[in-house]
C-alpha cells in the first residue's frame, strides 16, 4: 500500500507557533513549573517534547525534567503486527510521584498509543496529574481519551494518513496529508 | 533511524546459528530490557497471557531463577519442571514430556538437557518455540549473549576486543557459545587451559590456542574465567587441584601484568580458590555480578524475540 | 528351467570379461556364456542397456533374528538384500542368543530356507557369548555350515585371546572377521572426534581407537601366519596399517562400507541419529583415503554393515541412540550415484568389491560368471533415476541416511541359485 501526498496543512512557521502556543497553555494551566514534568512518547513525541521544555525554558525561566517513553512493550497488537518491532529504552530519571505530567506525541488518533502509554507511566510511581499534548488530533477515537493540548485539528477519513516530519528526525518541519493510493 | 533487522527465528538454539547482526539486535534489545528492571515495578505486560515452561533435565538453579524472573517480570505465566523431582517426566522420553507439554498449549519451552543436540530434537518434534538453556558440551546461548553483553556495556565494540577464555574449552558449552558470538562480531579470542581439556582442532573457529596463562592474560581485555568441574581429575584430565591451580588459577600475582582495565568474569559458581582467588573475584576487575544482573535482561529480550517471531519461522540447525 | 539373459553389458572381473553378452542359466548354474546364444529357454530377460553383475555378495549383515524380530528378521533382511541386488547376505553372529553354537546356526539356516529367497551364510563368534574370554567352538560351527567368526559389534579385547583364536582358526580354514576398536579409547564416544564434534559438543571416538587394534591385530596375523579380515574399516591410519601389512605379505583383507566411502562426520553435524554409525563416519580425507584404497586394492570389500534399529533406539537424543544404519537397500544405488557417475570407480570394481572378493575370501563358487559357478546374478538399470522413500523401505527398520535421496541406477533383477528372486 503506498499514500500519496495530498496537502500541506502546517509549514515550519505553523509548527512553530503551535508548539509555541501550546507550551504557553501547558505554563497557564499548570500555573507553576515545580511538579511539572514533560515526557515524550517515541518516536517523535520526543523531539516536540525537548522543544516545548525549551520553549517553557525561555518563557519561565525554569528547567522541567523530560522524560522519554518507549511504549512497546506495552503494545496489545504485538502478536498480530507483521513484524517484531524493535524495542527502544525508556528514559525516566526522576521519581514521577506527586508529579503533574504532560505527555507529548505527534498525532492523536485511536488513542490506542496513549493508553499503553498511560500504563507505563503508572508503573513508575503515582502523578498527581497526566495531561496529553499532541501536535495533530485527526480524530478517530477507539478510547476515551481526549488532549489537553492540542496543535491543530485535522479532520481526516480513514483512508487518509497525517505524516507529522520533524528537523531532528526528517531535515524540515511539516505536516502533510496523505491519502491511500489505490493504483 | 537506524538499519533494521527483523527477527524471524522462533527458537533460539544457538549463537552459531545467528547473524551478526541478528546477535546485535538482541543486545540492542536487551539494552532496553535491562531499564525494566530498574524501575519500581520490575514489570511490562508484554508477554501477558503467554505460557512458559522450563524443563530442566539436569539441576540448574541460577539458569532457571534468571529464566523465570525474565518470564515474570514480561507477565507470562511460568511453570518450572525438573527431572528427578517431577513425575511428569519418570520414564518418558525426552519427546514424549514434550508432546505432553505441547499438548497443554505453552508458547514457549526453555530446555535445560545434559546431551548435546537435545533442543535440536525438541525443536524439530513441537511447534512452541524452544530456547537451548545450556545443551551438553555444545551451547549456552543465553550465557553467551550475556557475557558479550556485559563485554560490550564496559568496552563499547567488540570489534578488536581481545577475549581470553580459561579453563575447560572441552567440556564447556559456555566457551563454546562465546567463541561464536565474540568472533561474529570480530572480537579476537584466545582459549587457554590444559592441552587435555582443549577439544581437537578448536583452531578452526578462529580461536587462538595457548597453555601458558601469563600469555592469555598478558594480552587480553577480558578473562572469562569457566568453572572447572572437580571431578574430570578422576578422568585422569589433570593430575590434581593443586597443579591446575599453579598453572590455571587466576590471583591478583598473575594480575599485575594485565591491562589496567581488564575485565574478569565468571558464568558462575565459582570455586572459590581454584579456578579464581576470592581477592580477584571481588577486586574492582570483576563484572561478574553485572553478569548475573544482565543475564535476566538478556533472557527478557529473547523471550520477547522469539514468542514475537514474524516471518516463515525457519528452524535452525546445523545440517548442510 | 531354463533362463536366458540377453544382451546386458556384463562386468566379470574373475574372467578379465567385459561387454554385451548373452547368458543361460541351467538349474542352479550359469550354463553359457556367449556373445549369442541361440538356445531355447523358459524364460528370457532382455537386459539391453542393463548392467550384469555376478550376485552381490553381503560381507556384513545384521538380521537381527533370533533376539530382536522387532528390529529385523532373517525374511525381512534378505527382502531387503534382494531389492539392493544382494544374492547372498552373511549375517553377523551378534543376536540373542549369539551364534556361537550350532543349534542357532542351524535356526538360521532353518529361517533362511523358510523365506526362499536370497542365500544366507552364518557367521560364527569367536569367542563363547562373544564376551572375549573363551574360545567359542570352531570346529562344531564350522562344520555346522558358518563359512567366517566373528564378534562384530565387539573387538575382542584381550591380545592372547585374539592370538589363540587365529591360530585355532587356521585349523579349519575360517576366515576371522575383526571389529577392531579400543573401547577403552572409544569410551562413550559417540561421532568421530574432530572439528565437528568440538563445534556441537558431541564425546568424539578418536580414528586410534580403530587403528590400534587394526594395527595389534596385524601384527598378531603376521606373527601366527593366519588370515584375518578386517571389518567396516574407516579411517585412513588404518588403511596406511594395512597397505603396509599387505606388501610385507600379511594375510590381510578388509572391508569398507558404502556410508563410508559417501557421508563424513559433517553429515552427523546435524544430530541426526540416521548418521550415528560405529565406526563413525570420519572426515572428508579419511573418505578420499578410502576411495583411493578402493582403487588400488588396500580395500578388498564393500559391506552394509546393514544395521536395523526401531524407531525407539534412533528418535531419541543422540547421546542415547544406538549405533548402526541400515544399508542393503541402497547400497548399490548409492555407490553408483556418488562414486560410479563422477568416475570415481566403475562397475568392475563394483563386481570386484561386493562379488568376487567376499567370495574368494569366503570360499564361495560365487562372485563369477564362469560357465559351472553358482547361478547368481545382479541385473541393474545404471541409468534409472528414483528417490529412496521412507516408504519404500523393505527392512522393518527405517534408519536410514540416504532417505529422501535421488539416486541414480536401480537393481532390477537378483537371481539366486537360478532361481528369480526379484524381478521389476
Amino acid at each position: 500500500m503506498t499514500f500519496k501526498e495530498k496537502a500541506k496543512i502546517m509549514d515550519e512557521g505553523a509548527v512553530q507557533k503551535a508548539l509555541t502556543r501550546i507550551s504557553h497553555e501547558i505554563l497557564e494551566k499548570n500555573k507553576e513549573t515545580k511538579n511539572l514534568a514533560i515526557v515524550g512518547i517515541r518516536y517523535r513525541g520526543e523531539f516536540l517534547a525537548r522543544r516545548i521544555v525549551e520553549n517553557i525554558k525561555k518563557i519561565s525561566g525554569s528547567s522541567v525534567p523530560i522524560g522519554i517513553l518507549d511504549i512497546t512493550l506495552y503494545r496489545d497488537d504485538l502478536t498480530e503486527v507483521a513484524e517484531q518491532p524493535q524495542v527502544h529504552e525508556t528514559h525516566i530519571d526522576f521519581d514521577i510521584s506527586d508529579k503533574n505530567i504532560v505527555l507529548v506525541d505527534d498525532v492523536l488518533y485511536t488513542g490506542r498509543t496513549i493508553r499503553c502509554a498511560l500504563d507505563e507511566i503508572i508503573d513508575f510511581g503515582r502523578p498527581v496529574r497526566i495531561q496529553l499534548a499532541v501536535l495533530i488530533d485527526r480524530g478517530h477515537r477507539e478510547f476515551p481519551i481526549r488532549a489537553d493540548f492540542v496543535g491543530k485539528n485535522v479532520p481526516t477519513s480513514l483512508k487518509e494518513a497525517i505524516e507529522v516530519r520533524l528537523k531532528e528526525s526528517d531535515g524540515k518541519d511539516e505536516v502533510v496529508i496523505c491519502e491511500k493510493d489505490d493504483r | 533511524m537506524t538499519k533494521k533487522t527483523v527477527w524471524t527465528k522462533k527458537d533460539l538454539l544457538g549463537l552459531e546459528y545467528l547473524t551478526a547482526e541478528e546477535i546485535e539486535l538482541i543486545l540492542d534489545t536487551t539494552r532496553s530490557f535491562k531499564e525494566v528492571s530498574t524501575r519500581k515495578v520490575k514489570k511490562v505486560p508484554t508477554l501477558r497471557g503467554k505460557t512458559i515452561v522450563s524443563l530442566f533435565f539436569e539441576p540448574s538453579t541460577r539458569t532457571r531463577v534468571s529464566f523465570e524472573l525474565a518470564a515474570k517480570r514480561l507477565s507470562a505465566d511460568t511453570v518450572g519442571i525438573t527431572a528427578g523431582t517431577s513425575s511428569i517426566l519418570k520414564g518418558e522420553t525426552l519427546k514424549d514430556a514434550a508432546k505432553n507439554i505441547e499438548a497443554m498449549n505453552v508458547d514457549v519451552v526453555i530446555l535445560r538437557h545434559s546431551t548435546s543436540g537435545a533442543p535440536h530434537l525438541l525443536a524439530k518434534a513441537i511447534e512452541p518455540s524452544v530456547i537451548n538453556a545450556g545443551d551438553g558440551a555444545h551451547e549456552h546461548p543465553t550465557q553467551g549473549l550475556l557475557d558479550i553483553f556485559t563485554m560490550r556495556e564496559k568496552k563499547g565494540s567488540l570489534k578488536g576486543l581481545k577475549v581470553s577464555i580459561i579453563g575447560d574449552i572441552a567440556h564447556s558449552r559456555v566457551a563454546r557459545s562465546n567463541i561464536w558470538g565474540l568472533k561474529k562480531l570480530g572480537a579476537d579470542v584466545t582459549v587457554c587451559g590444559p592441552s587435555t581439556l582443549i577439544p581437537l582442532e578448536i583452531e578452526k573457529m578462529g580461536v587462538r590456542v595457548t597453555n601458558d596463562l601469563d600469555e592469555a592474560i598478558k594480552s587480553a581485555d577480558v578473562l572469562n574465567v569457566l568453572r572447572i568441574q572437580l571431578e574430570r581429575q578422576k578422568k585422569a584430565l589433570f593430575p590434581s587441584i593443586r597443579e591446575y591451580i599453579n598453572l590455571f588459577g587466576v590471583n591478583k600475582e598473575r594480575l599485575k601484568n594485565a591491562k589496567k582495565d581488564i575485565l574478569i568474569m565468571h558464568p558462575g559458581p565459582i570455586n572459590r580458590g581454584i579456578e579464581l582467588t576470592p581477592d580477584v573475584a571481588d577486586s574492582e576487575y570483576s563484572v561478574i555480578l553485572e553478569q548475573v544482573t544482565n543475564g535476566i535482561a538478556v533472557r527478557m529480550a529473547i523471550l520477547f524475540l522469539v514468542t514475537g517471531a514474524t516471518g516463515g519461522s525457519p528452524r535452525e540447525g546445523r545440517k548442510k | 528351467m531354463k533362463i536366458l539373459i540377453r544382451s546386458g553389458y556384463i562386468y566379470d572381473p574373475a574372467n578379465k570379461r567385459e561387454g554385451a553378452f548373452d547368458i543361460l542359466i541351467q538349474q542352479d548354474k550359469i550354463f553359457k556364456v556367449a556373445k549369442k546364444i541361440k538356445d531355447k529357454a523358459d524364460k528370457t530377460i532382455d537386459a539391453k542397456g542393463r548392467v550384469i553383475l555376478p550376485g552381490l555378495i553381503d560381507m556384513h549383515a545384521h538380521l537381527r533374528e533370533p533376539g530382536r524380530e522387532d528390529a529385523e528378521t532373517i525374511a525381512t533382511g534378505l527382502d531387503a538384500a534382494i531389492s539392493g541386488g544382494f544374492a547372498s547376505v552373511c549375517a553377523m553372529p551378534n543376536t540373542k542368543p549369539c551364534c556361537d553354537n550350532q543349534e542357532v546356526v542351524d535356526f538360521k539356516l532353518k529361517k533362511a530356507k523358510e523365506a526362499n529367497t536370497a542365500n544366507l551364510y552364518a557367521v560364527g563368534a569367536i569367542t563363547k557369548g562373544r564376551e572375549g574370554k573363551e574360545l567359542s567352538e570352531m570346529g562344531e560351527l564350522k562344520s555346522a555350515g558358518c563359512i567366517a567368526i566373528s564378534d562384530d559389534g565387539n573387538s575382542v579385547a584381550s591380545s592372547s585371546v585374539m592370538r589363540r583364536a587365529l591360530e585355532y582358526a587356521l585349523m579349519f580354514d575360517l576366515p576371522v572377521i575383526s571389529h577392531c576398536e579400543d573401547k577403552d579409547l572409544s569410551a562413550d564416544g559417540v561421532m568421530h572426534e574432530g572439528y565437528v564434534s568440538t563445534v556441537t559438543g558431541l564425546r568424539g571416538i578418536p580414528s586410534a581407537a580403530e587403528s590400534a587394534i587394526v594395527a595389534r591385530d596385524l601384527q598378531l596375523a603376521e606373527f601366527t601366519g593366519a588370515r584375518i579380515h578386517i571389518a567396516h574399516v574407516s579411517s585412513k591410519e588404518s588403511l596406511r596399517l594395512i597397505r603396509d601389512a599387505k606388501a610385507k605379505g600379511v594375510k590381510v583383507t578388509c572391508e569398507t562400507c558404502p556410508h563410508y566411502l559417501v557421508l563424513t562426520d559433517e553429515d552427523a553435524g546435524g544430530y541426526d541419529t540416521n548418521f550415528k554409525v560405529n565406526p563413525p563416519l570420519r572426515t572428508k580425507e579419511d573418505m578420499d583415503e578410502l576411495r583411493k584404497a578402493l582403487k588400488d586394492g588396500t580395500i578388498d570389500v564393500i559391506s552394509t554393515d546393514h544395521a536395523p534399529h526401531i524407531e525407539s533406539e534412533k528418535d531419541v537424543e543422540f547421546d542415547y541412540a544406538s549405533f548402526g544404519i541400515i544399508g542393503l537397500e541402497t547400497a548399490v544405488a548409492v555407490l553408483a550415484t556418488d562414486l560410479i557417475v563422477k568416475n570415481i570407480i566403475g562397475w568392475n570394481d563394483i563386481a570386484a568389491t561386493m562379488s568376487r572378493h567376499p567370495a574368494e575370501i569366503l570360499g564361495l563358487a560365487k562372485g563369477t560368471l564362469s560357465e559351472g559357478a553358482d547361478a547368481d546374478i545382479t541385473i541393474i538399470d545404471p541409468n534409472e533415476e528414483w528417490v529412496y522413500g521412507k516408504e519404500d523401505i523393505r527392512s522393518k527398520s527405517k534408519n536410514s541416511p540416504f532417505i529422501g535421496r535421488r539416486l541414480k541406477g536401480r537393481v532390477k533383477y537378483t537371481i539366486a541359485a537360478g532361481k528369480i528372486i526379484l524381478s521389476e
